[in-house]
């Protein structure tokens, strides 16, 4: 097992009467794009907030890089880059003013060349010396990613990095992420509800619930990669569906409309079930695997609610 | 860096409009002032001398610079306040409003040298505010009226100060001063730390300016025991350089109480500052 960058045991913290966060648990090993999970409500910002010490934990104990927290403040935030939820950014001055500011209290001594090679690299360009009052949410959202980068951290913490990106930003955002991991050996720990995103770069995570750790490990073993949810575009749906239910019983019908069949089976079988399908003359328009996380992580809240 | 974050407020404070109000409001006032004392100065200063001049005789000019500069002092220091609290108030509190102040704490650079950096740079702007109010009153002043003695109505009666007997009261009465609104920019700053909204702070540390001189100027016996102790007691210590005797046993004790308070109110923001949750 590689390096521990972020271990969190028993973290809680309440406000008023309220436990926001009554005892999560997880680690985050080095070079892990680790998937932080959870509904809304759940704890996970003001988790992510007691990673960066804007909230202190009344309970638990947060070592990143191998050293407490508590004693290591500075010298563990200026190893780490952070954007929660949106990044606010000073309006009346511009964005190199702003990523100047920024840099100058990160303990790392950034060239005005390096500011000028960042806002390049997050697609800001020509946009120097312009106010950020009148920046596009995405914009904004490139310059946090600029402000995290800019003093090149070990470890990136992004808490909803996505909210309020159009599709293009999403998917840029999610290549500025792998690409961080794969070529530059970064350990990202990501909070999003996007969970098709999550499942594209994740490979950990923990789903967390009203403050607790409810699962962590993963995510190809979490949602064990040789099960499907297949879902089949087909003629004559309902012969179909008596069909595999005659002659396939490891596959489990899960719905089915007109021309629809939703099936759970193993990776293993889709070939052969295919194959026999079109053998007895059905035409099969389309097949699709069915993002799993949404269901794992689906299944996984409601087996909390019963419990 | 505490040096790097001083830099930071300085480039902020500088970058925000409201920074010249403070600058913009002196000159406009200092302005209407001196020009009101140019057009009808000297009936205004006969109005004041009629009263002695069955025992006294006046030689030289009364409207001078020096007596100009301290009417202006005297008009001027009580509303100050307000115009160091529209920026000093919004410190803290305005960052916290914004959500950079959330961006800046996950930084490595710890909460007292932020805050402390936010004090210095509250300071520095409380200094560019009377060096510039001196520069007003006391140079202008002197090019449009001359030099001259400086004649002051104290509570103890009339006091003629040499000419050359006034600059270095000056320099002291605008020390202490400046002394007077740091405290108002410490206090500014302090409460600036409870709030999330900009406002708030300004308009608290003015309500406290106005509570504190109401039970300073009510004649009540339950008061006494408070009084000297109020900040707002002290803000017109100034005043004192301009007394002869000079008194400097008062002198002295204002200039304790108003760094007692900043102290007191530097301590209270820093320990508050360090507990307080972002959840912004």
């Amino acid at each position: 097992m590689s390096e521990k960058i972020i271990e969190v045991q028993h973290l809680s913290k309440r406000f008023g009467t309220f436990d926001a966060v009554k005892d999560v648990n997880f680690t985050v090993y080095k070079g892990d794009v680790f998937g932080f999970l959870g509904p809304n409500g759940a704890g996970k910002s003001t988790s992510i907030r007691c990673l960066l010490s804007l909230i202190q934990a009344d309970r638990g104990e947060i070592k990143i890089f191998g050293q407490s927290l508590a004693s290591n403040r500075s010298q563990i935030l200026a190893r780490t880059g952070s954007i929660i939820e949106k990044p606010d950014f000073y309006k009346y001055l511009s964005a190199y003013q702003n990523l100047a500011i920024f840099s100058r209290i990160s303990g790392a001594n950034v060239s005005r060349k390096e500011i000028e090679a960042m806002l390049d690299f997050v697609g800001l360009a020509g946009r120097e010396q312009d106010k950020v009052a009148g920046f596009s949410h995405g914009m904004k959202q490139r310059l946090g990613i600029a402000q995290t980068l800019l003093h090149k951290p070990d470890l990136i913490i992004l808490d909803e990095p996505t909210t309020g990106l159009d599709p293009q930003g999403i998917i840029d955002i999610r290549n500025l992420i792998l690409r961080l991991r794969d070529e530059q050996g970064k350990t990202v720990l990501l909070s999003s509800h996007l969970l098709a995103e999550m499942e594209l770069i994740a490979n950990r995570m923990v789903i967390i619930n009203k403050g607790k750790t409810l699962v962590e490990g993963e995510v190809a073993q979490l949602l064990n990669a040789e099960e499907l949810v297949v879902q089949l575009e087909i003629d004559n749906a309902a012969a179909a569906k008596q069909w595999i239910a005659d002659h396939f019983s490891n596959v489990e019908l899960i719905s089915s409309t007109e021309n629809h069949l939703e099936l759970a089976m193993d990776k293993s079988g889709v070939a052969e079930l295919n194959k026999s399908l079109v053998e007895q003359g059905f035409n099969i328009y389309a097949i699709e695997s069915k993002r799993k996380l949404e269901d794992y992580f689906i299944k996984m809240l409601k087996a909390d609610v019963v419990e | 860096m505490l040096w790097n974050s001083v830099y930071n407020e300085f480039i902020k404070i500088t970058a925000k409009p409201r920074s010249y109000l403070g600058l913009l409001a002196i000159t406009v006032l200092v302005g209407v002032i001196l020009f009101a004392l140019k057009v009808d100065g000297k009936s205004m200063i006969a109005f004041v001398t009629s009263s002695f001049e069955q025992t006294l005789t006046f030689q030289g000019e009364l409207l001078n610079g020096n007596l100009v500069a301290f009417i202006i002092l005297q008009m001027l220091i009580i509303h100050i306040p307000l115009l160091v609290a529209l920026v000093t108030g919004d410190l803290v509190s305005g960052e916290a409003a914004s959500g950079t102040i959330r961006m800046l704490l996950t930084k490595p650079i710890s909460r007292t040298q932020l805050l402390l950096s936010k004090f210095i740079a509250g300071a520095v702007y409380t200094f560019c505010l009377i060096i510039w109010l001196g520069i007003m009153a006391v140079i202008v002043g002197k090019l449009l009226f001359g030099s001259g003695d400086l004649m002051v109505l104290n509570s103890d009666g009339l006091v003629i100060l040499q000419e050359q007997d006034v600059n270095w009261r000056y320099a002291g009465g605008f020390a202490v001063a400046f002394l007077a609104l740091l405290t108002v920019s410490t206090l500014s700053i302090c409460l600036s730390c409870f709030s999330n909204n900009s406002i708030g702070p300004i308009v608290l540390t003015m309500a406290i300016i106005i509570l504190f001189t109401i039970i300073g100027t009510l004649d009540v016996k339950i008061f006494d025991s408070i009084r000297p102790f109020l900040f707002t007691t002290h803000m017109a210590s100034w005043r004192s350089f301009f007394e002869e005797p000079l008194p400097t046993a008062e002198i002295i004790k204002s200039l304790i109480i108003l760094l007692a308070h900043q102290v007191l109110l530097i301590g209270l923001a820093v320990y508050h500052f360090n507990k307080k949750d972002i959840t912004s």
